[in-house]
């Protein structure tokens, strides 16, 4: 099970994260996606580190998402989406001539915004991911290891037959990590996860992916800085600025230990924004 | 605050609605009560036994109603694929930014407009004369299925159109491929539609009339009918007796709008079932 203890900015305050130690899960360079001609996001270097909890925030509109999507290879989905510069995973580039983007998916899992179950069994949710890579070997019990991590399998280890879309908000998020849990990957991505979910749902959440980073590197989108705040160890600060062409697009103001995001930003812009004076 | 306010416009709106529902009942009740009481007076089990006869006392429609059986059998045989394959291309795959994905579209609705004699003549010119298949049922079946093909396409790429974009998204995140993601998530998710609008081509498909007599389906058939021989259908039989001078010859073809009638609503009622029973809430 994983620890459903409250946390603390201040205890995250107190045991600073060390980033300069850790591995580099994603070193992204000179990031630039835009969408039929127009950029969405501009020019993000910056590094993400294993068994961190990575949190994006900004206001709306300023490319989160579409950044967020460019780690496993999403955004090759949207018809006229084009990314340029490198997004190095463990060294490897994600968009290199050879790689695979659905063995990109398989190690990079991504939940969704929205909860969005398969309309098929609370089971046959978690064993999709299994099914399709061919993972089939002690099926059950991987889905009950994978529901149990996401702190599901109590409330419905009598009902796996059931419809998913049977569960509340917050139960269909929590199936929707384990379906990711469920194929082992190595990285969690999150889209604003709990944006959906009430509060109680959304401190479960929180507090799962406490536990979960010990296992996995996360790295999530949120427009609540309370929860950047209580979740991430490190904070990337995007903004909208206008180009020189007078294209607006996404750019990374800051990236720092989170605490010090909310306590001591560097950049005026950064501080406006985490005191709400913008956004 | 007193009194109420009278929304004039709302009543007579209202009263149009009724109206309009008014008349496809009504036109839908008068058939119905003429052809019922004309009809039964034939609606026996001979009718289902015996062959087409110049005595009206000896007629029945038995090689009718099978070749209409084996036309919807077959229709559906090569409706469905075709037409559910077609939708596929044109929702997963087709880059809708290439002028010939385009070009598709457009004419899948256009053909959707064609009227169905045209189908019939295109039929005596490519498929009995032009492959030498000859007036036979599988030609029949092969004029009515290019005839219900644009519809087909349409309602499968209306079912496919309504699984939301969410699941394929999420489907893609765990790995899956595009095969895997069309062929688990969503065909399955929109079969329900699928079956619904291919139930509904096809009944549209065993009452056209017009493209079987271009193929030669007008003719006397006095055994059961084989896939490759001669054949007439039941919406053909109707046009034929009706023609004929003597009464009974008329009630011969309310009895067979009847079992006709019974044909296409069993098939509507299922398509309705298979809705309700399927049907999904995101």
């Amino acid at each position: 099970m994983v620890s459903t203890t409250p946390i603390h900015i201040d205890a995250l305050a107190a045991e600073r994260p060390q980033p300069g130690t850790r591995e580099v899960v994603f070193d992204i360079r000179d990031l630039t996606v835009s969408y039929e001609g127009n950029p969405a996001i501009r020019s993000v270097t910056f590094e993400a580190y294993r068994n961190f909890v990575t949190a994006i925030i900004g206001p709306s509109g300023c490319g989160k998402s579409t950044f967020i999507r460019c780690l496993n290879r999403m955004n090759d989905l949207i018809p006229g989406a084009v990314v340029e510069g490198t997004v190095l995973y463990r060294g490897e580039d994600l968009y290199g001539k050879d790689v695979d983007p659905v063995e990109v998916r398989r190690r990079i899992g991504m939940v969704f915004q929205k909860p969005n179950p398969f309309p098929k069994s609370i089971h046959d949710n978690v064993a999709f991911g299994p099914r399709v890579l061919g993972m089939t070997k002690d099926l059950d019990a991987r889905v009950e290891r994978a529901l149990k991590q996401a702190a599901l399998w109590d409330e419905v280890k009598d009902r796996l037959k059931k419809s998913a879309l049977s569960l509340s908000g917050g139960q269909q998020q929590r199936l929707c990590i384990a379906r990711c849990l469920a194929v082992e990957p190595d990285v969690l991505l999150m889209d604003e996860p709990a944006s959906a979910l009430d509060p109680i749902a959304t401190t479960r959440i929180e507090d799962l992916m406490h536990g979960l980073k010990k296992d996995y590197s996360i790295v999530i989108v949120t427009h609540n800085m309370q929860q950047a705040a209580r979740v991430a160890d490190m904070t990337a600060f995007f903004s909208i600025e206008q180009g020189e062409e007078g294209h607006r697009a996404g750019i990374l103001v800051e990236y720092d230990v989170t605490s010090k995001i909310f306590t001591q930003p560097s950049d005026k812009r950064t501080e406006d924004y985490v005191t709400g004076r913008f956004g | 605050m007193k009194g109420r306010r009278r929304d004039i416009r709302g009543a007579i709106f209202r009263l149009v609605l009724l109206a309009s529902l008014a008349v496809a009942f009504i036109t839908l009740g008068t058939l119905l009560f003429d052809v019922a009481g004309k009809g039964f007076k034939f609606l026996d089990p001979r009718f289902f036994t015996s062959p087409p006869s110049l005595d009206p006392q000896e007629a029945g429609a038995r090689p009718a109603i099978l070749a209409t059986l084996y036309l919807g059998l077959l229709l559906l045989v090569m409706t469905v694929p075709l037409g559910v394959g077609t939708a596929i291309y044109l929702e997963e795959y087709a880059d809708k930014k290439r002028w010939y994905n385009r070009l598709l579209e457009v004419n899948i609705q256009n053909l959707a407009a064609v009227p169905s004699i045209v189908y019939g003549i295109l039929g005596l010119a490519f498929i009995v004369r032009g492959i030498g298949l000859d007036r036979v049922v599988l030609a029949g079946a092969l004029i009515l299925t290019l005839l219900v093909l644009p519809t087909v396409i349409i309602a499968a790429r209306e079912a496919i159109r309504a699984v939301p974009d969410s699941i394929r998204q999420a489907a893609y995140a765990l790995g899956a491929t595009r095969w895997q993601v069309v062929s688990r998530q969503v065909l399955p998710a929109a079969i329900p539609g699928i079956a619904t609008g291919s139930i509904l081509a096809l009944s549209r498909g065993i009452g056209e009339t017009a493209p079987l007599i271009m193929v030669g389906a007008l003719t006397y058939v006095a055994f059961d009918p084989s896939l490759l021989g001669p054949f007439t259908a039941l919406p053909v039989l109707i046009y034929q007796w009706t023609s004929f001078p003597q009464d009974d010859f008329r009630a011969l073809a309310a009895t067979a709008i009847i079992v006709l009638l019974a044909m296409l609503m069993t098939l509507n009622a299922l398509a309705i079932w298979l809705r309700n029973r399927y049907q999904r809430r995101w």
